[in-house]
Parts: C-alpha cells; structure tokens; sequence
C-alpha cells in the first residue's frame, strides 16, 4: 500500500517511516511542509496519507488545510491526520463531507504500533479512524442530550467504539460478546439517531456526523 | 559674554525664521488641502503622508528647543497597529488613527501660530541687533555715502527727516540694549510658544501614567503567577513521570534477563508513564496557549471551546482576520472564564457568545439564560474571577461591564482596542 508521509519533525518522520515500512506499506514520499504534502499527493496519488495537522511554513493547520483540500480534489482520498491534540472542531470538518476514509488521532497513538497500523488500514480502507479523545468528548457533552439519553450504558460503549470506526468483529472481541450482539446493539443506536437503514456503508461515520451536528 | 550671547541669538533667529516659514507655511497649507481632499477619497492617501512630515518636522523642532534653548517638549503619539503595509486599506486605517491622536490636531493648531506669531519670535533678535547697528551708524554712514537711509529702507534721510539723523542713534542704541538683554529670552520664548501647544495636557498625561502603572504590575504580576505554576506543574507533573520512566528503565536492564515476566510488566507501566507524562504536558501547553488559538486564531478557538463546554453554546463570529497575539490570547482567556463561570453558576442552559471587531475596538459579548445575580450583591466567586478578567483585559486598556439582574439574565460585555 503505497503511503504519503507529511511530518516536520525529523525524529518522527523518521520513526513513523520505519514502524509503516516494517508493516509492508511503501512510503512513496515523506516531507515536511504544506507545500511539499500538496505536490506529493497530486504527483503520488498515494492510498493514504498520514499528516500532521501543523506544519511549515505557517506552523498553523497547513496540513489539516492541505488534507482538506485535497480531498476536495479527490473526494474520498484517505486522510489519516495526526496532532499533538484532539479537538472535535477538525474532526467535524474532516468528517464533513460524510464520504469516510479519515482519521485523526492524537501522535501518542503511535506507542501502540498495532493498534496505529490497524488505524491506517481501517481509514485506506475507508472507514475512520476517531481518537478516542474526540469521543469520549462527545459522548460526555453528548450526555445530556436526549437522543443520546436514551442509549443503554453498553449501547455507550459500542457507540463509542464505533465512532472510532472499529468493525463489528473488532467491538465484539473488545466488549467480549458476540458479533450478533453488536450488530443488534448498532442497529438499536441508529435507530434512536434516526438514522434510517441504507445502502450507504458509512452509517457508521453519519452516526458521528449526527452527534458532531447536533452541537 | 552678555554680548556673544546677545549675537549668537540674533544669528540662531536669522537662521530659525526662513526654516519656520518655509516649513510651517507649506506644512499647514498641505494639510488643509489634503484634509479638505478626503471628502473626495484622495485625501485619505495623501493625509497620512502629509501629517507624517509634519510629525518629522514636529520632531526636528523639538530637537532644536532643546539644543538651543534647553526648552523640553514632550512627544505623545499613539501608536500605529502592527502589520500595516503599503496598500490603501493600511493607508486608510494609517489615517484613521492620525486623526484620532490629539498630537495631531495640536500640531496643526501650532502650525499657523509658528508661522505668525513664532515667526515674529525669531525674526526679532536678528532685526534688534540689525537695525541698533545701522541706526547707531547711521550718521557716519549718511556722512560717508549719502545713501544710509535707503541703505535702511528710510528714503532720502537728510532731505525728507533731517532730524532723524539726531534721533536714530538713539533708538538704535535702545535697540542694542534690548537685545542685549532680550535675544536670548525671545528665542526660548519661541519654542516655549512651540511646548505650549505641543505638549500633552499634564493631567490626560498624569491620568494615563497613572493607569499604566497600575496595569504594568497587574501584568508583571500575572505572569509571575503563571510561571510559578508552569514551574510546579512541570516540576510535579512531567518531570516526576520522566524521572519514574527512568527508574523503570533501569529496573528492566536489570531484570530483562532474569525475570522477563516482570520486565515486561514494568515495561507496560513505563509506556503508560509517558503516556500520561504527554496528556499532562498536553494540558499544560493548553493552559500556556490553546493551540487551536495559535493554529486558527480567537474565532475558532472559541467555537472549539465551546465545543467543550457542557452547556450549548451558541458562537457568532465577525473578525476581520487574525488579531495581535496578545490581544488574542487575553480575550481567549476571559471568554473561558465567563463561560466557566456561567456554567457552574448561572444554572442557564443556554449561552451566547458574540465576537465583533469594530471601530477599531474587538467586543465580545457573553449572554446566558441563567437566573444571575443581583449587581449589589457578590457576584458567584466572591468577584475573583470577575477581577481576573478586568485585571487581563485592563493591561490592554480594555473594559468589563457585567449585567446581572436578580432572576437574570446575565450579560457580560467585554471590549480591548486594537486598532
């Protein structure tokens, strides 16, 4: 899977290189300013890309920006972002566009290599990938809404595994119960979302949209 | 000594009254227009440079009272904003805060003064020892040449006024003893005519020197206090974790061989020491400067604040574009103690916030539907926080105004300018 890398610091560029290539990715590119991450995506046409949200030369959210706008070129072009810090603000302009294959997560979340692989897999796949900081935001502010008021503590928990954007197979084997179970668990939390069943596979992200929206 | 005095004076007026007209005349003359211009547009460009040269020339006068008549005149200019460029828009706002500055109309009150009155100012030591001269000479010059009165601009003396040759010497030697006396005087009296329409009135002066004081130690002070506290949550906090890391780190060497179970453990926890160590940082960076701030200036740092909030918050935004630094980072804070403050006491369920840059000053407004508190009595916090805000927002020259009637609601109006 070919991967385009944009991160200014060196020792981080560095090491997220070597931990993708030692799980068979191929960077293609890995630069460090906006610019760069620009001509990289439109000369490399990449299956994922891992930015950080700032970056030279402004040192503002030139990455995120850079991210934005080249999914606006390529809708659905997967972005996985990272940040020294989560905030729901990015993570609803990421998810905007409704269309998935985008992650943000916070860089501590590549301590655990496997878990930051499984990451960038599940958003070049085109599902998402939300820290689970962004979520357990929502979810505490979300409390108080009645929408959410009416979810069981469990229905919770599988809400906000599948606002990170894990699988059925991976919350069952989490939570420990079987995948029948959260299958009925999400269609229970759509429907009090009023989310109508569709052919749309991402249900899963409009179920974030819907909370991020509703703010 | 009385005398060079007397003739350097007279020289210095010689040389002053040409630099006086010339400068003052044009100057003055050049403003109006360009004052008058501004009805049709052109004057805003024109006004900034024209106002600029007469601050230049303020400046040189000023230097002049000091190196020739030890007269001081303070300078009182407000400050241009940071980040104007060439364009008309920073010429326009260039011109904006000259004609807002007092300096700038007392200026160009002073100007047509310096050129009538001041210029007579000058122009008399140089014609005291001139004409006592001439007049004191005047026989001996008639008598040698015949031409001394219109030498003197006086016509044909011995025909039309004989007894002006008698007379003339007398007045001149006046003359020369005025000046002897006054030239000195009259030129510090120029420029002493000069510090009284440039000088600041004393107690606008007294009254700002006084606030800035005040506000100097409020800020002095509060950094202070938050470098105590970014030293102790450092000190407790990341560098402890750091320090524990280090222990296990070395615990592992000894045990990776020996034990590798409990190695192992230990090598868990020490990942979630780092961990942890990065969240407190984390939160130290946000409480220094929010980085949402530094990525996307106040507008958006606030509407993620109030993502945060607990309570809906509505956020309107109307900001031309980045602020100063400082300014933004003041605001930021006191929008996130009012909103803190709302939330824990207002018992509202709903609050606004409002921020608006206009006329040159940003104003944030912060409305909740809460049952407030009666202004008399003591607002939630015992007033801290309240006092907080001012204390922030005062080291800008900025205002706090709290409405809160028993029963509410609560309105809180903040402003800063930042031109």
């Amino acid at each position: 899977m070919r991967v385009v890398l944009a991160e200014d610091l060196f020792l981080l560029r560095d090491g997220l290189v070597r931990m993708l290539e030692a799980y068979d990715f191929e960077v293609v590119a890995a630069v460090e300013s906006g610019p760069e991450l620009t001509r990289a995506l439109a000369e490399q046409r990449p299956d994922v890309a891992v930015v950080d949200v700032r970056l030279p030369p402004s040192f503002t959210d030139e990455g995120l920006q850079c991210a934005l706008a080249a999914r606006r070129d390529r809708p659905g072009l997967p972005v996985l972002v990272l940040s020294q810090h989560v905030e729901q603000l990015y993570a609803r302009e990421l998810l905007a566009d409704g269309s998935g294959g985008v992650g943000y997560l916070l860089k501590d979340r590549v301590f655990d290599a496997e878990q930051f692989i499984d990451a960038v897999r599940r958003v070049a796949a085109g599902g998402t990938a939300m820290d689970p900081q962004v979520i357990s935001q929502l979810l505490s502010r979300r409390a108080r809404d009645r929408p959410m008021a009416r979810l069981t503590p469990r229905e919770v928990e599988v809400m906000e595994l599948v606002a990170q954007g894990r699988s059925n197979t991976a919350i069952a084997s989490r939570l420990v119960i079987t995948e029948r179970a959260v299958a009925k668990h999400t269609s229970n939390i759509f429907g009090k979302l009023q989310l109508p069943p569709s052919d749309d596979d991402n249900r899963r992200v409009l179920a974030v949209l819907a909370y991020l929206d509703r703010g | 000594m009385r005398v060079r005095r007397t003739l350097v004076a007279a020289v210095r007026g010689l040389g002053l009254a040409p630099a006086v007209e010339l400068g003052s005349v044009t100057l003055f003359v050049l403003a109006v227009v360009s004052l008058a211009l501004i009805v049709v547009g052109v004057g805003v460009l024109t006004t900034p440079v024209v106002l600029f040269w007469a601050r230049r020339y303020a400046q040189l006068r000023r230097v002049w009272g000091y190196d020739l008549a030890g007269v001081r005149i303070p300078a009182d200019y407000r400050p241009f904003p940071a980040g104007l460029g060439h364009g008309p828009v920073s010429q326009a706002r260039r011109c904006a805060v000259l004609l807002g500055d007092p300096a700038t109309w007392r200026e160009l009150l002073w100007l047509p003064v310096d050129a009538s009155v001041g210029l007579a100012l000058v122009l008399l030591p140089p014609s005291l020892v001139g004409y006592g001269v001439g007049f004191v000479l005047l026989p001996v010059l008639e008598g040698l040449t015949g031409i001394g009165g219109y030498v003197l601009g006086l016509g044909s003396l011995p025909a039309e006024h004989p007894w002006l040759l008698f007379t003339l010497p007398v007045l001149g030697a006046g003359f020369l003893l005025l000046a002897r006396y006054a030239n000195p005087a009259l030129i510090r009296a120029h420029f002493l005519l000069a510090a009284v329409f440039l000088t600041p009135p004393r107690a606008e002066l007294a009254e700002r020197v006084a606030r800035l004081t005040e506000t100097r130690y409020d800020a002095v002070d509060a950094s202070a206090a938050e470098l105590r506290r970014i030293e102790r949550d450092l000190h407790d906090g990341a560098q402890a974790r750091l320090v524990a890391m280090g222990m296990s780190l070395g615990t592992i060497e000894a045990l990776v061989e020996k034990d590798p179970a409990q190695a192992k453990e230990l090598l868990a926890r020490a990942r979630q020491s780092s961990a942890e160590a990065l969240t407190e940082l984390r939160d130290l960076v946000r409480g220094i400067h929010p980085p949402v701030l530094a990525e996307r200036g106040l507008g958006d740092a606030v509407r993620a604040l109030a993502l945060r909030m607990e309570i809906p918050v509505e956020v309107a935004v109307a900001l031309p574009g980045r602020l100063a630094a400082p300014v933004e980072s003041a605001a930021y804070f006191a929008v996130s103690e009012v909103l803190t403050n709302a939330a824990k006491h207002s018992g509202a369920d709903r609050i606004a916030v409002g921020l608006r840059h206009a006329d040159g000053r940003l104003r944030i407004t912060v409305s909740d539907n809460g049952r407030g508190f009666a202004p008399t009595g003591p607002p939630p916090g015992g007033g801290t926080g309240l006092r907080g805000i001012e204390r922030r927002l005062g080291t800008f020259d900025g205002t706090l105004a709290v409405s809160s009637p028993a029963g509410g609601p609560t309105l809180v109006t903040m402003e800063i300018p930042c031109a």
